[in-house]
């Protein structure tokens, strides 16, 4: 999957590493900043209807308004706030457990490992959304925290099968075999030795998760499966506005401009972190 | 032979985990047959007709038994045969998918190997970005501009649906397809390019290569007779996994498109608490996700003849 595919990928714009990183930064700030300002702060009341149905963007409405009337450009800015919460939310669950479960796999038995490997290699060609569709219609009601949730548990088949292959890597080296001579327990080796040792190229992988997510999230929406009314997530914001896209195509476009600055961030960041934090690389 | 064991072994415990997993969920399919008003008595009746009273094991040794006779159950909604209606879905899901992927090949292959040749020249990095773009853009927002621009602004194709007759109405239909494979194919080159100029670089970077030039076998040459084959293997892979969960998230775009595919048919099946439609569905879906893997790996082993020898020695 794309994650794999970046970390593997050979970078040739070391010159522009830190670039790469302050544009990333920059992008997913502007994100955080209007997220944080919604919390507080927004132009219009998200629910009221201040002005005339689906009118064209003006100085009172920068983005124009929905068909009930709503300031879309409030919408889209509280929307900020739900990608950011699901991308961070689903990262972690899908980190937690796809670590743990990694971790066990190359620690345990072979057969086990193999078993486990199998499973993964079948559950990654399973997209994110399905495997998230699924544990949505398994959670029976749609909200913020059952969205998360789902994305999570579909991230972690990703991240468990990087952690899988990352310490079966480690493992063979000689100062884990040192470590094991000289007493350390597993839970040491975990800790000293492997997590430090994997965690660069793992926390690459989740600033990839967060996009996946917010992709993913946006796409749950869409189908109707995601968070309901009154989050605005980009995915319902879109879905809403496919209908009315020949009497205001602005509303088909500004969410969804907005949904891939923010992956564009996330990615460019995760870019710009690989290279910072593996040496290998800035050497090269 | 032993890929063939797996593959048969790996169905199985798949038939098993996706039985689970559908009546371990929440919620009581008769219930959502009848709706709110319901008494008792009808849902008692209702799950008796749907069987969906029997004890767990009752049901999973039917389930096992009918699908060893080909026979994915009949739907609760339009107690229809499962199958037939998969086999309706299909002739839209499996042509949008393999249309789409061959398009994607297409852009991707080349465009691809220049990006990596000619990573210096600025086409070659206006390839990478494009395609960094391209990986951030959802699916179905890239159907919706799509659609604005060809179907709303240029008036040139249909914005969306299916002719009812299917592929009988053929020029309906193809034209009815064009929109939602262009759409996948961007999507699946953006990602398919990074892995192909990836590979490219690997052997670009590779001693085979510095020592057929220095034998004075021409760059083209060279690149062709022997960075083909190795840059291939871990191409392929990649390509079985993202032919697979194209087929799979076919989902998203048949319904920017409302196309009446296994997408769509899933969608439906979930929101109506249809478990044999959904199981019928997921279990087709992780059948063809286990045979392109199947197939993937047999391609890689045609090849790269050392893949062969791996296996016959361990």
């Amino acid at each position: 999957m794309t994650t794999l595919d970046q970390i593997a990928a050979p970078n040739r714009r070391r010159r522009f590493g830190s670039l790469t990183l302050w544009a990333g930064i920059a992008l997913v700030g502007i994100h955080i900043a209007v997220g944080l300002l919604t919390v507080v702060w927004s132009p219009y009341d998200p629910s009221g209807m201040t002005g005339g149905r689906l009118e064209a963007p003006s100085w009172l409405h920068w983005a124009g308004t929905d068909r009930l009337g709503r300031d879309f450009l409030t919408q889209i800015m509280i929307g900020s706030r739900i990608a950011l919460i699901v991308g961070t939310g689903a990262a972690a669950i899908g980190a937690i457990i796809g670590v743990t479960l990694g971790l066990l796999a190359a620690f345990a038995t072979k057969l086990l490992d193999d078993a486990f490997a199998a499973t993964l290699d079948i559950l990654i060609a399973f997209p994110t959304l399905l495997i998230a569709m699924l544990v949505v219609a398994a959670a029976d009601t749609a909200n913020l925290g059952s969205a998360i949730f789902a994305l999570g548990i579909a991230l972690s088949a990703i991240v468990a099968r990087l952690t899988r292959i990352l310490t079966k890597r480690v493992l063979l080296l000689d100062y884990i075999t040192a470590a094991r001579t000289s007493g350390t327990s597993w839970l040491g080796i975990v800790f000293r030795h492997i997590l430090p040792n994997i965690w660069p190229t793992l926390s690459v992988s989740f600033a990839l998760q967060f996009g996946l997510a917010a992709i993913a999230e946006a796409s749950l929406s869409y189908l109707g499966l995601g968070a309901p009314p009154p989050n605005a997530s980009w995915g319902r914001l879109l879905q809403e506005a496919q209908g009315t896209v020949y009497t205001a195509p602005i509303g088909a476009i500004a969410p969804g401009i907005a949904l891939v600055s923010l992956v564009i961030g996330i990615n460019l960041l995760a870019d710009g972190l690989r290279d910072s934090v593996d040496p290998t690389r800035r050497a090269r | 032979m032993r890929r063939l064991a797996i593959l048969v072994l790996s169905l199985l415990i798949a038939a098993v985990v996706l039985f689970l997993l559908l009546r371990l969920l929440p919620g009581d399919p008769a219930n959502a047959l009848l709706g709110v008003g319901a008494t008792e008595q009808q849902i008692a009746a209702a799950r008796a007709q749907l069987g969906s009273d029997q004890p767990l094991y009752a049901q999973f040794l039917g389930f096992v038994g009918n699908l060893a006779r080909f026979d994915l159950g009949t739907s609760f909604v339009s107690r229809a045969a499962v199958l037939d209606e998969i086999g309706n879905r299909m002739s839209v899901t499996l042509p949008l998918t393999l249309l789409g992927f061959i398009v994607a090949l297409i852009i991707a292959v080349p465009l691809g190997i220049v990006a990596a040749v000619r990573s210096t020249r600025w086409y070659g990095a206006a390839i990478s970005v494009v395609s960094q773009l391209g990986i951030a853009i959802p699916v179905f927002w890239l159907g919706i501009l799509l659609v604005t621009l060809f179907a709303i602004n240029l008036r040139l194709l249909p914005s969306g649906g299916f002719p009812l007759k299917g592929w009988a109405n053929f020029g309906e239909a193809s034209t009815a397809m064009v929109l939602p494979v262009i759409t996948i194919s961007l999507v699946m080159a953006a990602s398919l390019l990074r892995y192909v100029r990836a590979a490219t670089l690997d052997v670009l970077g590779s001693d085979y290569i510095r020592t057929a030039r220095a034998l004075g076998v021409s760059f083209p040459e060279a690149l062709i007779r022997h960075g083909m084959r190795n840059g291939a293997v871990p191409v392929v892979s990649i390509l079985g996994i993202e032919l697979a969960s194209t087929f799979l998230g076919a989902v998203v775009i048949e319904r920017v498109f409302s196309l009446p595919g296994l997408g769509s048919m899933l969608l439906l099946a979930i929101q109506q608490r249809d478990y044999p439609n959904v199981q019928g569905v997921l279990f087709v879906s992780t059948l063809m996700v286990l045979l392109i893997g199947f197939a993937a790996d047999l391609l890689q082993r045609l090849i790269d003849p050392r893949l062969r020898d791996r296996t016959r020695t361990s």
